[in-house]
């Protein structure tokens, strides 16, 4: 029989977690039994029908999976060129596709034994889909979050605490999701033995890139029949947004297979590469280089000494230095290319979606919309563009009037 | 020098009856001169080794006096060079005992695993201590410790499984660090309970050194220490009192230090 998530799908990572040159396992020693433990109970998981039937039954009477695809017609007449499909992550319930993970890491807890949930977030969609799925279940959610990203995604605050997870403000470092990764991996190393690391990007130690993009995959799975379905062909491009890269890993994954499928992702390209305040890891090589961060050997955004930069994004999502390490390996390998979208492009982008389309997306998810908009006049009127929406901008509101100044 | 150098410590601090005091302090903190000072202050009070800290902007291994401490090292310009240098002038001021590089993975590796050890070593070190590098890492770092023949400290954890106790014994050089709890640096009140059986579990499984750190502070902690451990690690006590100045923190390590002695 067929299970929800099908795990086996690729020949990485490896079973020390490398894809390739990336990945691992740089934690302290205290995580390494923690790790082991989850590594074998994840894959007793994937491996039990029970469990993927009742993931796959919440996914869909829970989240509203499968999410639909979207034909964006106002915006493709426009361009003038190829057509653009929207996956609409935005409709997951929470609102974005952190839910996907959230649900499957908070089963797993559950079915460990381990009633207390850390997670961090950043711009608070982890955060809130941690809180749910936590909530649901009948768990306990601790979520560490910077007190800038808690500044400026107020909303989302609001929604952890009504669901009655314990919001913890960050003050450390550069208060933002970097930061909340470093208190919540200290928590669960103080209180490892009860505690269960709701990780919510595909990034850190192994198995949680694997395990993330595992869950996230339904994403690409679905759009890919989607595609078959409503244009009765796969598109030419699939384009997602890149921070950590969880709602791109799982995107991507959906069409690792179909050679024809160029797979795009778009880094947080802040007020542009030379302005030094970006977080585009690739695209600023003498910044962006391999090293290790979190828990993961990677792509790292490090000064000449080795020590971590500070970031900058409008979108509280993709400001991170890092990126997961399955991008480095897709990169590397050439299987995915990978560009960015500066602060003003997203938020050019926000409007023009809001204004075509109805659909107001999330700042992160606007800048994989940028890339459809410069691509699409240049392509053929035939092809096809798929745009992961990876999260609504109700979020965003109070950053997006202000940018835009719709207030005035 | 090196791992030679560390047998010689451990050996010494037996044949007095008591365990071996190694302790911790970052460089640049509360800037570089003063941490000199308060490294040689130390040295001077007697200590048996120390773990040297290179400052790291993601410190997740630290509680919050560490991290603020090598916060204010890195806005003061600290670097993996300078700390290097720092050991060098240490030598040349007539610090004899051990040193110990404590270190996150990402600086030394964007250094050069190679280039680092290599210069680490020239620079009058004896060994690394890497809190984010577990042996399954660690080949690069092995192959160059035992090149110039520097320690390479592993760690156990009150979670490590009896077969990770044994692989972890056979990898470390110099000592293996014991963590003595679930959680980041810092001082605390108690220490575990069941300490005794950890150690005891340990020492059933391997017969290197054990150091013990996190979470102690005071002289009647350090004296449980003796015949518990061959040495033990104090680093948020001696940093807080860095913010009084290097004779504070020289008088500290001398009174942690006295509370070992056996024979009154």
């Amino acid at each position: 029989m067929t299970m929800y998530i099908e795990v086996g799908k690729t020949n990485v990572p490896d079973e020390r977690g490398y894809f390739g040159e990336f990945g691992g396992r740089y934690v302290p020693e205290t995580l390494m039994p923690a790790l082991d433990e989850l590594a074998a109970a994840y894959a007793e998981a994937m491996a039990d029908a029970d469990f993927q039937g009742r993931l796959a039954h919440l996914q869909r009477t829970f989240t509203g999976r499968p999410t639909p695809v979207t034909y964006a017609a106002r915006l493709s007449e426009q361009l003038g060129g190829a057509r653009i499909f929207l996956k609409r992550e935005d409709l997951a319930h929470t609102g974005a596709h952190k839910i996907n993970n959230a649900l499957g890491q908070a089963l797993l807890a559950q079915r460990m034994g381990k009633r207390r949930i850390v997670a961090e977030t950043g711009a608070g969609q982890h955060g809130v889909g941690s809180a749910t799925a936590c909530a649901m279940l009948g768990l306990e959610c601790h979520v560490y979050m910077g007190s800038v990203d808690m500044a400026r995604q107020q909303p989302n605050v609001f929604r952890m605490k009504l669901m009655g997870a314990n919001v913890i403000p960050v003050e450390s470092g550069t208060k933002t999701l970097k930061d909340a990764i470093n208190e919540a991996i200290r928590d669960w190393v103080t209180n490892v033995r009860s505690t269960f690391y709701l990780l919510g990007s595909a990034l850190g130690p192994h198995p949680y890139p694997m395990m993330v993009r595992d869950f996230q995959s339904v994403i690409g799975i679905e759009a890919r029949q989607q595609m078959l379905e409503l244009a009765g062909r796969l598109p030419d491009v699939a384009i997602a947004c890149v921070g950590g890269g969880s709602n791109s890993i799982g995107l991507f994954h959906g069409f690792r297979d179909d050679e024809s499928v160029e797979l795009i992702g778009v880094e947080a390209g802040g007020h542009g590469v030379l302005s030094g305040e970006h977080a585009a890891r690739f695209a600023d090589p003498a910044k962006g280089r391999p090293g290790v961060l979190h828990g993961t050997r990677s792509f790292v955004l490090q000064d000449a000494d080795g020590q971590i930069m500070n970031t900058h994004s409008v979108s509280a999502g993709l400001d991170y230095a890092s990126i997961g390490p399955e991008h480095a390996y897709l990169r590397q390998t050439e299987r995915a290319f990978y560009t960015l979208a500066t602060d003003e492009e997203a938020l050019e982008a926000v409007k023009t979606l809001s204004q075509t389309e109805g659909i107001i997306p999330a700042l992160e998810s606007a800048h994989a919309v940028v890339e459809a908009v410069k691509r699409a006049p240049t392509m053929p009127k035939d092809s096809i563009i798929l745009v992961n929406l990876s999260g609504r901008g109700d979020k965003d509101l109070d950053t997006i009037m202000r940018e835009l100044k719709l207030n005035e | 020098m090196g791992v030679e150098a560390i047998r010689g410590m451990f050996d010494r601090a037996k044949a007095e009856g008591r365990a071996a005091f190694l302790p911790y302090f970052p460089v640049g903190y509360p800037d570089y001169a003063g941490s000199l000072d308060a490294i040689e202050a130390m040295s001077r009070a007697g200590v048996d080794g120390f773990e040297i800290g290179i400052p790291f902007s993601d410190p997740l291994a630290d509680g919050p006096v560490i991290q603020a401490a090598t916060q204010v090292a890195l806005e003061k310009g600290m670097t993996v060079r300078k700390c290097l240098e720092g050991v060098r002038t240490l030598r040349g001021r007539g610090v004899h005992q051990p040193m110990m590089m404590m270190g996150y993975i990402n600086p030394l590796l964007s250094y050069g695993v190679q280039a680092f050890v290599r210069d680490a070593k020239a620079a009058g070190a004896d060994g690394l201590i890497i809190p984010d590098l577990p042996p399954e890492e660690a080949q690069d770092f092995v192959a160059a410790c035992a090149a110039e023949h520097m320690a390479l400290v592993f760690f156990l954890a009150p979670t490590s499984s009896a077969e990770r106790i044994r692989a972890v014994g056979e990898r470390a050089t110099g000592f293996i660090y014991v963590v003595s709890l679930t959680g980041v640096t810092g001082a605390r009140t108690e220490l575990p309970s069941d300490l005794k059986d950890f150690v005891a579990r340990l020492k059933a499984a391997t017969d290197r050194p054990l150091v013990l750190g996190f979470g102690i502070s005071t002289p009647e902690q350090a004296r449980s220490m003796n015949g518990l451990v061959e040495g033990f690690i104090v680093g948020s006590a001696l940093v807080r009192a860095g913010a009084n100045g290097a004779a504070a923190v020289g008088a500290l390590a001398g009174e942690l230090r006295a509370a070992l002695n056996t024979a009154e």
